[in-house]
């Protein structure tokens, strides 16, 4: 039993040297393992007396016990610096591009359209579309524009033939939904538009949200308290307003709209007004009855003041460097 | 309307500045464009006389001037060619500022000394014109200020009327306006009668009174046509951007410009037998005052001879009839033409004249008789005459009536949302020139006079109110309404879920134009007669689009050229096919994709895309509604698609779409780099999804078996996959294509497909002699009716 101790120490020492769990599992089964040293020496205790017995296998166990909390120390340290050295192993470089299908955009038209659509929609408009070939009546003669009206020359019109036509404005939607609709009516109208007219700030083609709101009682104080918390809203300032007498033959009273954002200049963004009573009329709505406002942009014109946008013709030329930039 | 401020001055004196005076009109609906100076800054230029020009000693185009400003006599050296003694001018003393603070000092020119300038129109910003310097009137009183003698201090106002204030076409309606706004009164313009000293009148027929209801001439015989306009009406009429030319033409511009009367003369002896006003005759010739020559429409008025037309209605007078400098004798014309007669003619023949703008947008039916003893007066004045009576054919029956119209001031306040007191409400109606009846019972009868023709209704004259009142003093609310749920469909989608669908596969939405060019729609589409614009802007922008991947591909090819390989489009938009007389406006949505299949990364080099990353994109989209089962994509050709890479989109056997790669020819022509592949699809298509509806979930194990085989190349999968869906039993859950191999180990013209079918029991466990079966028929059908064998 006197090698007892030094067989510990020993086995202590070749656990701290095992620098590996597969080595360290070899001193396992040297020391602890069915035929391990410290295995053999409880064999051994046969030999000795019944009184020497229990104290020698108590000490045994002892240092069975010490060996193995040894090993077992020995085990989870190699183990973590197995895991560390994986762990570094693994490392990667974590600003290194993700990898990704790229992500496209949407034409900042749509986003600026979708923008004001939000607004609407969530005081109940509803978004009405119409088809982009008019007839003249809905573009024009419905709207209180007969066909000798000088106001048919603001609107350069795409003909077809006599009596079709690529609509000037979304107004033909408006009629279109009063034709079907009884009031209270709620519509917000986007969609394109054609004039005849090309030039730095004229598009042949462009875009349109128009509003429309019929109901009892709607005065000239809804429209404009409308339109100056839209205008804040969207532009998300505290823009000056200023509501002017314009003329529109489908609004009685007609009015344009400029705003400031802070430069002390005005600039003009929609046209809107009181719907004209023969346009109800003409849809079959008493407008003794029945008032309403209605209101009409230009989605580009109100693309280029928030994105700074500076040349309308950019819109169209789809120039991917150009698109991006909205994503 | 341009009109000089000073003129308007004359009429009307408000209390405010020339900018207060355009904010002003520009916030009661007459919109100021612009304000500019009558003539730059300058100082110290009086009017100067030369005295004597002699040659300079050492320059050949310079002459030594002796110039006089009333007090003294100074030597200025002078370059114009008609610098010579006797002439007025416009003199620049030592110290003058020219415009762009141009400083004149005592200079040598050539070694002889220069005390001044003598100005060109230009050099004071008075006009473009440097022919020579400004030769003033004789009676120019010499060293008066230029400024002051050229009446200077002025500005013109530019204001953009809208079509409905044809009233204030006229500086008298301008001048009303202004009264109105600052409630002070307004003159009136003397048009009391010209007594007549001779009898002769000429015959008026009005052969069309509906379209001419009113026509007024007068005879002036001996006139002295070479008589000079007075400088102050010229100064008016240039203010208002009309040329002086005679003082015939230039009293009836006059009388245009401050009545709003358009009027013409005609020289009296090119006149056969009398005047009628008729329509013409198609094809009836006419040359006009500009010398153009129209060949007239039957729906056009004229003012004819007994042998000719002599004038456009409304619009311009003809050659044949004009005053010249011989004319000794004139028939002055003023008449009301109705709108509607005059209204885009002259858009048809390419004219707009300032009459014709007036009569478009109506001239006041009662003005005629004033105008024409106004014009009278300032036309004996200048040019002298023996005035004739004036005549008048007028059709009472054919002029408009006075209009009266109930206003109701309860009306008023629920427009208004704001109770303006009666008195107030009378007070702008009334300084409007409309006359008011109170009714008793809160409303008025209200007479508008007949210069206030776009006053027809009663939300007309509350319009006037709120215009006068101020929009900007009106109140503002919030409205209120009722507040019912929409009605909102579960199994549908918007275009927005597709749209952003794409951007989430890296498509960036493009907007293209809704007409290209005619060879460009055929390219791509043989099938539809593009509609074509009857007035297009240009060749490229020519008909209707009948797909939106002409306009797509455009866009691909602008980018490459533009250093973007790798470019993926879409545009949701309506393309518009005709079918007979019917009009298909439909929107589609379209995609194009080309270049490699991910953007260059450090992960390795990606491949081009091909057939299978279009369809993918596609299929995806299919999927978007929840059953990409009532889709099928079948094998076909189409026009611009690669013969053997294009499928046709049906749903529920219609079709709905296409998508392929752009044919190799097609792409060619349009130096696109390729490959390039395309989707369209019409939207409706996609907007349809299903609501989700519960199986119960099986608790029994799913068995799979998998096939490989050898088959036919030109075999379809869509074939196979439908015998291992008719023939592996009921329970069959899924087929799966692992595996499409051909190469080396496969003959020629064969391929290998690898399958897995899955199988479950919603109640129990399938047994290993069910599925054997089950795989056994699969397979006997794929060898019996493809041809199929089955690998090891």
């Amino acid at each position: 039993m006197e090698n007892l101790d030094a067989l510990l120490a020993e086995g202590k020492a070749a656990a701290e040297a095992a620098s590996d769990v597969k080595t360290l599992d070899e001193v396992r089964v040297q020391y602890l393992g069915k035929k391990g040293h410290l295995t053999q020496l409880l064999k051994g205790l046969g030999k000795l007396s019944n009184e020497e017995r229990p104290a020698a296998g108590a000490r045994i166990n002892l240092a069975k016990e010490a060996l193995s909390e040894a090993l077992n120390a020995r085990k989870s340290m190699l183990e973590s610096a197995a895991l560390e050295a994986k762990l570094a192993a693994e490392k990667v470089d974590v600003t290194l591009p993700g990898r990704q299908p790229e992500l496209g955009g949407l034409h900042p038209v749509t986003k600026t359209m979708d923008r004001i659509e939000a607004f609407f929609s969530r005081i109940g408009y509803s978004v009405e579309e119409g088809p982009e070939i008019e007839d003249d009546y809905h573009n024009f003669e419905a709207l209180n524009i007969p066909s000798h009206h000088p106001a048919r020359a603001m609107h350069d019109t795409f003909y077809f033939d006599a009596h079709r036509l690529l609509r000037t404005h979304t107004s033909p939607v408006q009629v279109r939904t009063m034709e079907e609709q009884k009031p209270p009516i709620r519509i917000i109208c986007p969609g394109r538009v054609y004039r005849c007219d090309y030039d730095q700030t004229h598009s042949p083609m462009f875009h349109q949200v128009e509003g429309l709101i019929i109901d009892k009682n709607i005065s000239f104080a809804d429209l404009k308290g409308t339109l100056e918390q839209f205008l804040r809203e969207f532009f998300e300032e505290d823009v000056r307003v200023r509501f002017r007498p314009s003329y529109f033959p489908f609004t009685e009273p007609s009015i344009e709209v400029d705003i400031d954002r802070g430069d002390g200049k005005w600039l003009e963004v929609l046209g809107c007004g009181m719907v004209h009573p023969k346009v109800l009329e003409m849809s079959g709505i008493d407008s003794e009855e029945y008032t309403g406002f209605a209101f009409g942009m230009g989605v580009e014109r109100f693309a280029m003041l928030r994105y700074g946008v500076d040349d309308l013709r950019l819109f169209f030329e789809n120039d991917l460097r150009f698109l991006s930039q909205f994503n | 309307m341009k009109f000089s401020e000073q003129w308007l001055r004359e009429l009307v004196q408000p209390a405010i500045d020339t900018q207060g005076l355009a904010d002003q009109l520009s916030l009661a609906g007459l919109e100021v464009d612009e304000i500019e100076s009558v003539a730059k800054e300058f100082s110290g230029v009086v009017v100067g006389e030369v005295l004597s020009a002699e040659q300079h000693p050492d320059a050949d185009k310079l002459r030594l001037c002796q110039v006089s400003d009333g007090n003294d006599t100074f030597q200025v050296v002078c370059g114009a060619p008609n610098a010579r003694a006797g002439i007025k001018t416009a003199f620049a003393t030592v110290g003058a500022v020219l415009p762009g603070n141009f400083k004149i000092k005592k200079a040598k020119l050539r070694g002889v000394e220069s005390m001044g300038m003598l100005c060109a129109e230009d050099e004071l910003g008075l006009s473009d014109d440097h022919g020579g310097i400004m030769e003033l009137p004789a009676d120019a009183p010499v060293g008066q200020c230029i400024r002051d003698y050229l009446n200077l201090e002025d500005m013109i106002i530019d204001v953009d009327l809208t079509p409905n204030r044809g009233d204030c076409l006229g500086m008298v309606g301008m001048a009303r306006e202004v009264g109105v706004l600052n409630k002070v009164a307004v003159a009136e313009i003397d048009c009391s009668a010209v007594a007549s000293t001779i009898d002769e009148t000429v015959s008026i027929e009005l052969d069309a009174p509906a379209a001419c209801p009113r026509y007024l001439g007068r005879v002036i015989r001996g006139i002295d046509i070479n008589a000079q306009t007075p400088r102050w009406m010229v100064e008016r009429l240039e203010r208002s951007g009309v040329r002086s030319i005679d003082p015939v033409v230039d009293v009836t511009n006059y009388v245009l410009l401050e009545l709003g009367q358009p009027m013409h003369a005609f020289d009296l002896n090119k006149i056969d037998g009398g005047i009628r006003v008729r329509m013409a005759e198609q094809g009836e010739a006419l040359t006009l005052l500009d010398g153009s020559e129209i060949e007239l429409n039957s729906d056009t008025l004229v003012i004819a001879d007994h042998n000719k037309a002599i004038a456009m209605a409304g619009i311009m007078g003809g050659g044949n009839s004009e005053v010249s400098e011989e004319s000794k004798d004139i028939l002055l014309e003023c008449a009301y033409f109705d709108p509607i007669a005059i209204a885009g003619r002259a858009r048809n023949y390419g004219l707009h004249t300032d009459a014709s703008h007036r009569y478009e947008r109506g001239v006041d039916w009662q003005l005629q008789a004033r105008a024409i003893e106004r014009a009278t007066a300032l036309l004996v004045d200048i040019v002298g005459g023996e005035v004739g009576p004036v005549i008048q054919a007028v059709s009472e029956a054919n002029l408009p009536k006075p209009v009266a119209l109930e206003l109701r001031h309860q009306r008023v306040t629920d427009m208004l949302a704001l109770e303006i007191p009666a008195s107030e409400i009378e007070e702008i109606l009334t300084r409007l020139g409309l006359q008011l009846r109170a009714n008793g019972d809160g409303s008025w009868m209200v007479a508008v006079p007949s210069y206030r023709f776009d006053i027809s209704i009663e939300v007309d004259l509350i319009e006037e109110i709120a215009r006068v009142y101020g929009y900007n003093n009106l109140p503002s609310n919030t409205p209120r309404a009722e507040l019912p749920l929409p009605s909102i469909k579960e199994s549908k989608l918007t275009a927005s879920t597709l749209r952003r669908h794409l951007v989430s596969r890296g498509y960036q939405e493009a907007i293209t134009y809704s007409f290209i060019e005619a060879g460009l729609a055929k390219q791509f589409d043989d099938q539809n007669e593009a509609v074509a614009l009857a007035n297009p802007i240009s060749a490229e922008m020519a008909v209707m689009r009948t797909t939106i991947w002409p306009g797509l591909s455009k866009a691909v090819a602008y980018n490459q050229a533009r250093q973007q390989s790798r470019v993926r489009l879409f545009e949701i938009g309506q393309c518009f096919i005709a079918n007979g007389d019917e009009l298909e406006q439909e929107n589609s949505l379209a995609g194009i994709i080309s270049g490699n299949r991910s953007p260059e990364s450090w992960m390795g080099k990606s491949d081009k895309v091909d057939f299978f990353d279009i369809k993918g994109d596609l299929e995806s989209l299919l999927s978007l509604g929840g059953d990409a089962s009532q889709f099928n994509l079948v094998a076909d050709t189409h026009h611009a698609l690669h013969p053997g890479q294009s499928a046709r989109i049906e749903k529920a056997g219609v079709t709905v779409g296409w998508v392929g790669a752009m044919h190799p020819s097609l792409q060619k022509s349009l130096d696109l780099t390729g490959p390039v592949y395309l989707f369209e699809i019409k939207l409706s298509a996609l907007l349809e999804g299903r609501l989700p509806r519960f199986a119960s979930l099986s608790k029994f194990p799913e068995s799979r078996r998998d096939l490989a085989m050898v088959i036919g190349a030109d075999v379809s999968f869509d074939s196979v996959r439908s015998i291992a869906q008719s023939e592996a039993g009921e329970f069959l859950k899924e087929v799966i294509l692992f595996d499409v191999y051909t190469g080396q180990g496969i003959e020629d013209g064969q391929k290998s497909l690898a399958l897995g079918l899955t199988w479950q029991h919603p109640s129990r466990t399938l047994n290993e002699e069910e599925i054997n079966a089950s795989v056994q028929s699969v397979v006997e059908k794929l060898t019996s009716d493809l041809g199929a064998v089955l690998r090891d």
